[in-house]
């Protein structure tokens, strides 16, 4: 059985191969699974909101999805990646309530994933494919022997991308 | 003066919890009347917890719950949160409507006017939880329509926990448990006041000037 690593809400890891890197119950957070397959050293970072300009506590960087991106990008290159090889798949974004109300908190799923969208073109990482949107929460896993993404959801089935 | 809620002292924790303990005293004691059964509740629990954590409560960010959020309007903003565990919702819904509910206990199957009946359970202990609150406080507060969801734990705990991302790494649960005889928790009560409120909520009661 490989290393199973967890990550938790606003918060990122990264890892050699073997293993196997998790995070649980993403809602409106976005889970975003970068892999590089010459080296195949993983990385996965479990964001919940889109701008760290936006917020008023930015320590975290973990929280954001312009800061974890980058950040989980050089703790990748630590770990002997090539910054150009890494790829990208991403999962989550919900809309886990159907409100029908203006607030923001509502949108923040689809928000959250046109940021990570916007950051991963910014530094030209190519993102292979996404499960995104819908009204259910996802659970997550990337394996480093092949950088699959799989996807659990209760009552819409398992995915792999 | 906006304060923090990593700064708040153990008198305005106390006065928090003592809140949450009104508030879900009169919960129980609707969602008994509604049972016709005895309904016990723990002392609330005020959790600062380090978003990292939030997942663990709860028995695990991907455990199959139901959550009923309903926003709180008024002097107060924020969500109040009734969340019940699978098996305790299809038991709720069995003792609610007798006959014409289902026997499947682990699915996350809902039949409509099951959803109804859940809604309105929600509706009914966020209204007694809140109502309290108002008289308690004078403040003006009122909840929103409920709104459901069938899903993980984690995945319907982030909503609140959002909003309190923007301006912490931390996030604040008054969660009371509800225990219906031997029959274990029932349910999970929780509050999450926007981070203004917390202002508002300890102003009105005199805790800060």
């Amino acid at each position: 059985m490989d290393r199973l690593i967890k990550v938790g809400m606003a918060d990122l890891q990264a890892s050699c191969h073997p293993c196997v890197i998790t995070t649980l119950g993403l809602g409106s957070c976005v889970g975003i699974a970068l892999y590089d397959r010459y080296t195949k050293i993983a990385g996965l970072a479990h964001i919940m909101l889109p701008s760290s300009l936006q917020a008023r506590n930015n320590s975290n960087i973990a929280k954001f999805a312009d800061t974890a991106i980058v950040k989980l990008v050089e703790d990748m290159i630590k770990l002997g990646a090539h910054r150009e090889k890494i790829t990208a798949k991403i999962a989550g974004g919900a809309q886990m309530f159907a409100f029908n109300q203006s607030s923001d908190v509502i949108r923040i799923g689809a928000r959250n994933v046109l940021a990570t969208k916007d950051v991963l073109a910014e530094l030209k990482i190519p993102l292979l494919s996404e499960d995104t949107g819908g009204n259910y929460g996802r659970t997550v896993e990337l394996y480093s022997d092949d950088g699959r993404f799989l996807i659990k959801t209760i009552g819409h089935g398992i995915t792999q991308i | 003066m906006t304060i923090h809620i990593d700064d708040l002292n153990n008198m305005q924790l106390d006065v928090l919890r003592e809140i949450g303990n009104i508030g879900a005293g009169n919960a129980a004691t609707a969602l008994a009347k509604m049972l016709n059964k005895k309904v016990n509740m723990d002392v609330p629990k005020v959790k600062i917890l380090e978003f990292k954590y939030v997942n663990d409560i709860l028995g695990g960010a991907d455990q199959l719950v139901v959550g009923i959020l309903l926003r709180v309007n008024g002097d107060l903003t924020g969500n109040i949160m009734f969340m019940l565990d699978i098996n305790a919702a299809h038991a709720l819904v069995d003792m609610l409507m007798g006959d014409f509910a289902s026997n499947a206990s682990e699915s996350a199957e809902f039949s409509e006017i099951e959803i109804s009946a859940l809604k309105e359970i929600g509706n009914i202990l966020a209204s007694s939880y809140l109502t309290s609150m108002s008289a308690l406080t004078n403040l003006k507060i009122m909840p929103s329509v409920p709104d459901i969801a069938i899903d993980m734990a984690g995945a319907i705990l982030s909503v609140p926990a959002i909003e309190f991302g923007k301006i912490g790494d931390t996030v604040l649960y008054i969660e009371t448990e509800f225990l219906e005889g031997n029959s274990r928790v029932v349910g999970d009560f929780f509050l999450v006041p926007d981070m203004e409120s917390y202002e508002v909520l300890l102003r009105a009661l005199g805790v800060i000037s």
